[in-house]
């Protein structure tokens, strides 16, 4: 690594006289061996083999031979921990710190390990590098590219990338109104939820009343099953800095505030870093690169509120008080943080800035549909063979995204559905795979982009027990301040229960109907008012399996605990005694070799153990 | 304002003065106490309050909106059940209901040795590995109910 002095750099040659100093200093030819440090990989136990490679680089003396990067989140979590060797890109999959001192020394001789390459399921192939995967294939990695090209706590890693030269350009050569209508001509919606268009709500901010601006970066990524924001403030953190920085050149603020989870701590750890790496060079506070142009960041960690990543709540919280939305017949961009005019976009929707004004709207607005253009990230999950975070062009169809990228449903069980947009989105149907995946293409199958949450569901998934899920978490998160959401979303919740715990009525599901439009109409924030989504697409998609609750009391997918029964099918059960040792509760008996075992109903909590554990079909779920 | 109560905390003066004393940093203050005193004693709300020159009652408000804060005593490990989307189609919920049934406490609940407290978290983004538990800051994923009392036991 080329270490630099710290100066504060105080004109945009000095800062290319710096790039090219650290790119001078760096032999692009080097084996360098890179590790995923995310949380995923971390929490697989990639902090053993991170360990693992720091000692054998140190015990053969390899330092000059190989370097060793530990970089943010390349995506495919299913198989982490993940390494790669570049340049030539070997990926190397689940990775333990007992294969370290043979890829070590593969390395260092230009041999590859073999039993650690992707084994393509389809072809049986061992694949070598990681562009040729089929996980990568399809994939258009703008944003998410990067990451394995950096250590996100060293700053000299995106200098080396060209990082700052774009900021640079705009503090330098572009007026604000030329940076605005870029990012108005290249067709950038908020990557937030809503899809509202960047350039607009930044010229509606410019063009507020107000003594002083505010820009804030939202990394409050409530959705469960979502975590693209998380990875691009780990993996990549001086993007979003970067654009921020020109948002707010544009709109004329000079403060800014990043707003993350404490769920998160390796994002605020790494937000952190970056804020205090570009404050020392002068790339943040005072005079930035000597243009004149002031603009300072500081951090504030969430409480664990999903409301919060609504813009009036997210405001509110960061000004000390309790995160409670306001009606917004006046907008934020008017009247936000402080009563002052406030520009509120996501981690994504930043990360997207610096990519367009480096390389025209033009070239941006190519990738894409119509009506939204470049990419989105999704973090594909749930039942899905791969697992990991994908980034793909507009316009892609679901079915690529499931079958191509994500590899399909495991254990060959059939697809269900695809719940996206979070708890705002809704399920989508088989029928539907092959829509192209665009804001306004999710929305008017009734479920929504949301923040990019893709979890795919298969035949052992109840739809009704999904729509009281999400019911169930809303109303936990329901901040109570107005009546259709706090006392709507109650009555569905025990509706809901109801139906699946064998309490369903006649009428039930047209109740729910009701409801849901009384919220959607007359809730203060999008909590509430788009909170029916899940409730009402299960419905219009799923009807048979709401009926099959309420009329026949029982579960078609085995899952609402009331409404099954397990038993065990005498005439399969070997008496192998698998699920004997399963059973939490001791219901089941082992009655000796070759005789089936006894299930005592009276103990039994129906919680499935040896349903997973038998693999005879011995074990009936009805 | 009820100044009847202990004395004063140092680190809590030690953490005030790390934010200059910015009211607007309240939740991020309320996080540093709790990371210090595993929950928020009455007494640190208080001195908090005084301190910023803010209300004890929007304090409290905070205190008691956001999820992340503790008014009691948690146990010595803090067990998170992840009950995110991914999680919870694959099986999160038994999970839980495994937890709950072994130590006797619903979530929000701690055992009475105060060994462990049960909470629950929306989402780790730690999708691939579910469901998932996290005990302290250890993550053991791909959880079964059966195996919920073998991981309960490695604690002490």
């Amino acid at each position: 690594m080329a270490k630099t002095k710290t100066k504060r750099l105080s004109s945009p040659q000095e800062l290319e006289a710096l790039r090219e100093l650290i790119v001078k200093g760096r032999d692009p030819n080097q084996s360098c061996i890179v590790i995923c440090g995310g949380t995923g990989c971390l929490a697989l136990g990639a902090q053993e083999v991170i360990n693992a490679f720091k000692q054998e680089i140190e015990k053969g003396s390899l330092k000059n031979k190989l370097a060793l990067r530990v970089t943010g989140c390349p995506g495919f979590c299913e198989r982490g921990p993940l390494v790669v060797i570049k340049p030539k890109n070997i990926l190397y999959q689940q990775v333990k710190s007992e294969d370290i001192s043979e890829i070590v020394s593969a390395t260092v001789k230009g041999n590859i390990v073999d039993r650690l390459l992707y084994t393509d399921p389809d072809t049986g192939q061992k694949i070598t590098y990681e562009h040729e995967v089929p996980f990568y294939k399809k994939q258009k990695r703008l944003l998410l590219g990067d990451n394995s090209n950096i250590d996100p706590t060293i700053i000299e890693d995106y200098l080396a990338l060209g990082g700052y030269a774009t900021l640079s350009k705009v503090l330098f050569k572009m007026s604000p109104d030329k940076v605005i209508d870029e990012v108005k001509k290249a067709g950038l919606r908020g990557r937030g939820g809503g899809g509202f268009p960047t350039g607009v709500k930044w010229e509606s901010c410019r063009q507020a009343q107000g003594d002083t601006r505010y820009v804030i970066c939202n990394c409050d990524e409530g959705d469960p099953g979502a975590f693209m924001d998380r990875s691009l403030m780990e993996g990549n953190p001086h993007s979003v800095l970067e654009g921020m920085l020109i948002g707010a050149y544009a709109i004329g603020s000079h403060q800014g505030y990043i707003y993350v989870r404490n769920e998160y701590p390796l994002a605020v750890r790494n937000a952190g870093i970056a804020i205090k790496q570009a404050g020392e060079l002068g790339l943040l506070g005072k005079n930035i690169l000597g243009s004149g142009f002031d603009f300072s960041v500081k951090i504030s960690r969430g409480g664990g509120a999903f409301v919060c990543g609504e813009s009036t709540a997210l405001m509110a919280s960061l000004e000390g008080k309790v995160g409670e939305p306001r009606a917004k017949y006046v907008h934020t961009v008017e009247k936000g943080l402080w009563e002052q005019p406030t520009n509120l976009n996501n981690v994504e929707t930043w990360a997207n800035v610096p990519l367009i004004i480096k390389n025209g709207a033009d070239w941006y607005a190519k990738v894409g549909t119509e009506g939204s253009k470049g990419t989105k990230i999704f973090s594909l999950v749930g039942k899905i063979n791969n697992t990991g975070l994908v980034e793909v062009p507009m316009g892609i169809t679901l079915r690529e995204i499931i079958y191509d990228v994500g590899g399909g449903i495991p254990d060959n069980k059939k697809f269900k559905a695809v719940q996206t947009g979070g708890p705002s989105g809704g399920c989508i149907p088989e029928s539907s795979l092959d829509l192209p995946v665009d804001f306004d293409q999710l929305t008017d199958v009734g479920s929504m982009m949301g923040s990019g949450g893709m979890i795919v569901m298969d035949e052992n998934s109840c739809m009704v027990d999904i729509a009281k899920y999400f019911i169930n978490f809303l109303e936990g998160e329901s901040c109570g301040k107005c009546v259709p959401c706090r006392e709507g979303l109650k009555r569905m919740s025990q509706i809901l229960t109801d139906i699946t715990e064998g309490r369903g009525k006649e009428g039930d599901i047209e109740l729910l109907e009701r409801l849901s439009a009384t919220l959607a109409d007359s809730s203060l924030c999008a909590l509430g008012s788009t909170a029916p989504n899940p409730v009402l697409t299960t419905i219009r998609y799923f009807r048979d399996e709401y009926e099959a609750h309420i009329k026949d009391k029982r579960c078609p997918a085995g899952v609402c605990r009331e409404l099954v029964t397990y038993l065990i099918d005498e005439e399969n059960c070997p008496g192998c005694g698998l699920c004997v040792k399963a059973c939490p509760v001791e219901a089941i008996t082992d009655m000796g070799k070759k005789k089936p075992v006894v299930l005592d109903q009276e103990k039994c909590i129906k919680c499935g153990a040896c349903y997973d554990v038998c693999k005879l079909g011995a074990i009936i779920r009805k | 304002m009820p100044t009847k109560s202990k004395p004063a905390k140092p680190k809590v003066k030690a953490i005030l003065d790390s934010y200059q004393g910015d009211p607007s940093m309240l939740v991020s203050i309320l996080q540093d106490v709790q990371a210090e005193y595993n929950y928020l004693p009455k007494e640190t709300l208080t001195q908090v309050s005084q301190d910023l020159d803010i209300p004890l009652t929007r304090v409290y408000s905070v205190a008691t909106f956001f999820k992340a804060f503790s008014l009691k005593p948690r146990g010595r490990h803090i067990i998170n059940v992840c009950l995110g989307t991914a999680c919870h189609v694959r099986g999160a919920v038994r999970i839980r209901d495994e937890i709950e049934r072994e130590l006797d406490i619903k979530p929000g609940e701690t055992t009475e040795d105060f060994k462990f407290t049960l909470e629950t978290v929306n989402c780790v983004g730690a999708c691939a590995l579910g469901p998932i538990v996290i005990i302290d800051s250890k993550y053991s994923g791909q959880m079964k109910p059966d195996k919920v009392k073998t991981l309960l036991e490695s604690y002490d």
